[in-house]
């Protein structure tokens, strides 16, 4: 399908966002006015709701934004919390119990690139965590829904290193039934725990 | 050791090394290089004729070079597989008319000398990176004198003196004189917790401390007279069980003393050893006299470690061990999916953490593979039938070889779904839009430019960020609290090579006064290679922009690790600092500049 087609078999709809603030505990709103930045949000395009919470990945706030999704009829949700290094698959599993594509899902990095490095300028880090909301809301209108690829997956395992703790792993994996490859540089695996005679806390050998 | 051996589900592959790595989650394609070992390990019986008729001598690696061992020869007795191996460099020459008395030797016909180094290949849905470590080299540390004082000894070459199946069968003794010392000395922290020694490493190495401890344990029960000292700035032993061997260690008579020796110097006649030493806890300088020196190494990372990690484009902390998805959620996990740590490849660590780590990153891989099917992220690129000229960019970038384009029959390019891994670089350098990148289009980064840049546009720094590298170099920041000023707006993409031109030119337009472009370093780009593209596309840009009168530091690159959060923070205040050097004036300027020969541009290619 090309883009035009894809275009074309989207119908024009109307974008309903909800925007979720996390305090994170004191971690966010130690140094940004969560309450303001939400409240400020519903001021954005396509904005049907806002909130603060205090832990938007925790099981009530998870609930928050589901029950959300089905009350307000939303279709696009933008959570500004930590990094979506950390919880964007939290998030986007959370869509999906909801029935929304995990794709119109945006996250907005209010932690660990806001409150974390301005702890001491409250005013401004809330205007850098306005903007930051406002980018995401702005991107998240234009999210598409995509479908994720399922590929097969060889069940063989590549171990690199002979040591302590490749023997350990290859044994773990080989145990379980899986094909495991083991590669040593050397002659002879054991690594450096082989050159050791006692080891602690045990005191016993290490071979 | 030995289950690995015979354990039905693993093939043990010594005496090689990995030569390329290819693939994806679920579906790595590995490439090893066997060396030649010359010996037949299935049938070689370790019966050791071999090595009994070889006349070459050399130091013994494994006993640390305390004791010599053939060119033919086995690691140590227990070694896996148990065969022996032959060093082609020991080895007097493989001509039979020169020596070949090993080949004679051998009943049973197992050594080869035209033996090849193989090449094998194979497909593993996942990988675990169990490099492990090296013991430091104290050379570098003149004031302790390593290489100039024979008893002066590294916790290594005294394990081998003090194991029962070493060069002196578990006896201690002296390197000069073969006497057993009355006295002993360890000094921790050799080559460990030394900021700002180039020749050393910050880090603590977590073990030598309670190696040491053991150590003491061991000479005090094998020579319950002798005096043992050790010199220590802390005794860390906060595992379960340790502090109780600690308190043993003090009961048996060990002494420990608070202050390391900042001089070391030998009594020429007993080459015995006389350490100088500031005495914390008493804040004494005191002399010791003492017949034997253990220098408690620390462990460093493993040479071995670059090569796989260019290989897998994973990612190191600034000690040089390699770095997990996340410090306290994904201590196992490296930021490729399917890729995982076991052991001190990761950090330093004893052998109870190591196997841990190694159980975990097993189940870890284990939950990958038990469904068979792994769903892979929807981020991949589209072609545009219509606009596609089959102009053959997109391909020639590709870092995958994941689109075809049929050039001569101007059939449209095709994207390999499976294959493709989502850069971008395509979609950026694409001249006719004819590639969108899902999930990061066009649009949808223009959305975000346009939303920093609405209001105060004279006050803010746009930055695009890798996902993989510099965004979460700017975590690491957030991770370490380091403050850098408030006005930076970071715009992430997947990788640096998705950067289009028109983003930088639409965030200049729109009154940027600074923009900044950052990647994973070149060696390091989760992409292979993109970010060579990103490079080149940056050097083009910045020669429009002189061309067109416009100051290119305005357009800054820079290329921030993971890891690099103290530097992410440096390189952000930099920024804002290039920002104030920018006038509301310029702004203006730039902005009629760019529309300018932007209408230009168009107007040409209309007339195309």
């Amino acid at each position: 399908m090309t883009v035009a087609q894809a275009a074309l078999s989207i119908p024009e709809e109307e974008i309903r966002t909800g925007v979720y603030i996390c305090q994170c505990g004191l971690n966010i709103a130690g140094a940004v006015d969560c309450a303001a930045v939400a409240e400020w949000a519903k001021g954005l395009e396509g904005v049907t709701i806002s909130r603060d919470y205090s832990y938007m990945c925790s099981d009530p706030g998870q609930q928050l934004v589901k029950q959300d999704i089905r009350e307000y009829g939303l279709n696009r949700i933008v959570v500004a919390s930590c990094s979506p290094r950390l919880h964007e698959p939290t998030f986007r599993q959370m869509c999906a119990e909801a029935g929304l594509n995990p794709y119109l899902f945006e996250m907005a990095n209010i932690r660990e690139q806001c409150s974390w490095v301005h702890p001491h300028q409250i005013e401004d880090a809330t205007e850098k965590a306005k903007d930051l909301v406002k980018m995401a809301v702005s991107r998240a209108r234009l999210l598409k829904p995509l479908e994720e690829q399922e590929v097969p997956v060889t069940q063989k395992s590549l171990v690199i290193g002979g040591g302590v703790a490749g023997i350990q792993a290859a044994l773990d994996l080989a145990d379980n039934g899986f094909k495991v490859y083991m590669v040593e540089k050397k002659p002879s695996v054991g690594g450096v725990m082989a050159q050791i005679d006692k080891t602690y806390p045990t005191m016993d050998c290490s071979i | 050791m030995t289950d690995v051996g015979r354990h039905p589900n693993i093939e043990m592959i010594t005496l090689s090394e990995i030569k390329d790595i290819k693939g994806y989650v679920g579906n790595f394609d590995v490439t090893v290089t066997k060396k030649a070992r010359y010996v037949n390990e299935k049938e070689c019986t370790a019966c050791g004729d071999c090595a009994t008729v070889c006349p070459v001598l050399v130091p013994d690696e494994f006993e640390m070079g305390l004791a010599s061992r053939r060119a033919i020869f086995i690691p140590f007795p227990q070694a896996v597989p148990s065969a022996y191996v032959l060093n082609p460099h020991d080895c007097l020459g493989q001509d039979p008319l020169i020596c070949g008395k090993c080949k004679e030797a051998c009943e049973k016909g197992c050594i080869d000398y035209d033996a090849q180094d193989e090449e094998l290949s194979f497909k593993v849905g996942t990988i675990i990176v169990a490099t492990g470590m090296e013991p430091y080299d104290p050379t570098p540390l003149d004031e302790y004198g390593y290489t100039r004082f024979p008893n002066m000894l590294t916790t290594m070459e005294f394990e081998r003196l003090i194991n029962a199946g070493g060069p002196t069968k578990g006896e201690v003794v002296r390197l000069s004189d073969l006497k057993v010392p009355k006295s002993v000395a360890f000094i921790q922290c050799v080559g460990s917790r030394s900021p700002g020694n180039k020749d050393a490493n910050p880090y603590c190495s977590n073990i030598c401390c309670m190696n040491t401890i053991k150590d003491t344990l061991m000479l005090k029960e094998h020579y319950p007279d002798m005096e043992v000292k050790v010199f220590y700035i802390d005794i860390r032993a906060f595992g379960k069980g340790f502090e109780d061997l600690f308190q043993r260690s003090k009961g048996k008579g060990v002494k420990y003393i608070r202050g390391l020796p900042g001089d070391v110097q030998e009594d020429p006649k007993s080459q015995d050893l006389i350490l100088f030493t500031e005495n914390t806890s008493t804040d004494l300088l005191e002399k010791h006299r003492t017949e034997m020196v253990v220098l408690s190494q620390g462990l460093v990372p493993s040479k071995d470690m670059n090569k796989i990690q260019e290989m897998l484009a994973l990612q190191k902390t600034s000690d040089g061990f390699y770095l997990e998805a996340h410090p306290k959620l994904q201590p196992v996990d490296s930021a490729s999916a399917g890729i995982f740590f076991a052991g001190t490849a990761e950090s330093p660590k004893d052998i109870k953490d190591a196997v841990t780590q190694a159980s975990a990153a097993a189940a870890r891989a284990a939950r990958i593979m038990s469904p068979g099917k792994i769903t892979v992220e929807a981020i991949t690129s589209r072609v545009d039938e219509d606009k596609c000229t089959s102009c053959g960019i997109c391909a020639k970038v590709c870092p995958y070889n994941a689109i075809t384009v049929d050039k001569k029959n101007k059939r449209p390019a095709v994207v390999i779904e499976a294959a493709c891994a989502g850069c971008g670089t395509c979609a950026a350098e694409c001249s006719f839009d004819a590639i969108e990148m899902n999930h990061f289009t066009d649009t949808q980064i223009l959305s975000q430019v346009d939303a920093i840049l609405d209001k105060e546009p004279l006050e803010k720094v746009v930055c695009f960020a890798c996902n993989w590298c510099s965004y979460a170099g700017a975590d690491s920041a957030g991770i370490a609290r380091l403050s850098y000023p408030p006005n930076i707006r970071l715009i992430r993409t997947m990788c640096s090579g998705r950067v289009d031109e028109k983003f930088i030119w639409r965030a200049f337009e729109s009154g940027a006064p600074v923009v900044l472009l950052s990647g994973c370093h070149f060696g390091d780009c989760h992409y292979i290679d993109a970010n060579h593209w990103t490079k080149k596309r940056v050097e083009k840009i910045w020669k429009k922009m002189e061309k067109w009168g416009l100051r290119k530091e305005r357009l800054q690159l820079e290329w921030i690790s993971a890891a690099e959060g103290v530097r992410f923070s440096q390189v952000m205040t930099k920024m804002d600092e290039l920002r104030q050097t920018v006038t509301k004036k310029e702004v203006t300027e730039t902005k009629r500049i760019i529309a300018d020969n932007l209408k230009k541009k168009k107007k040409k290619k209309i007339s195309q």
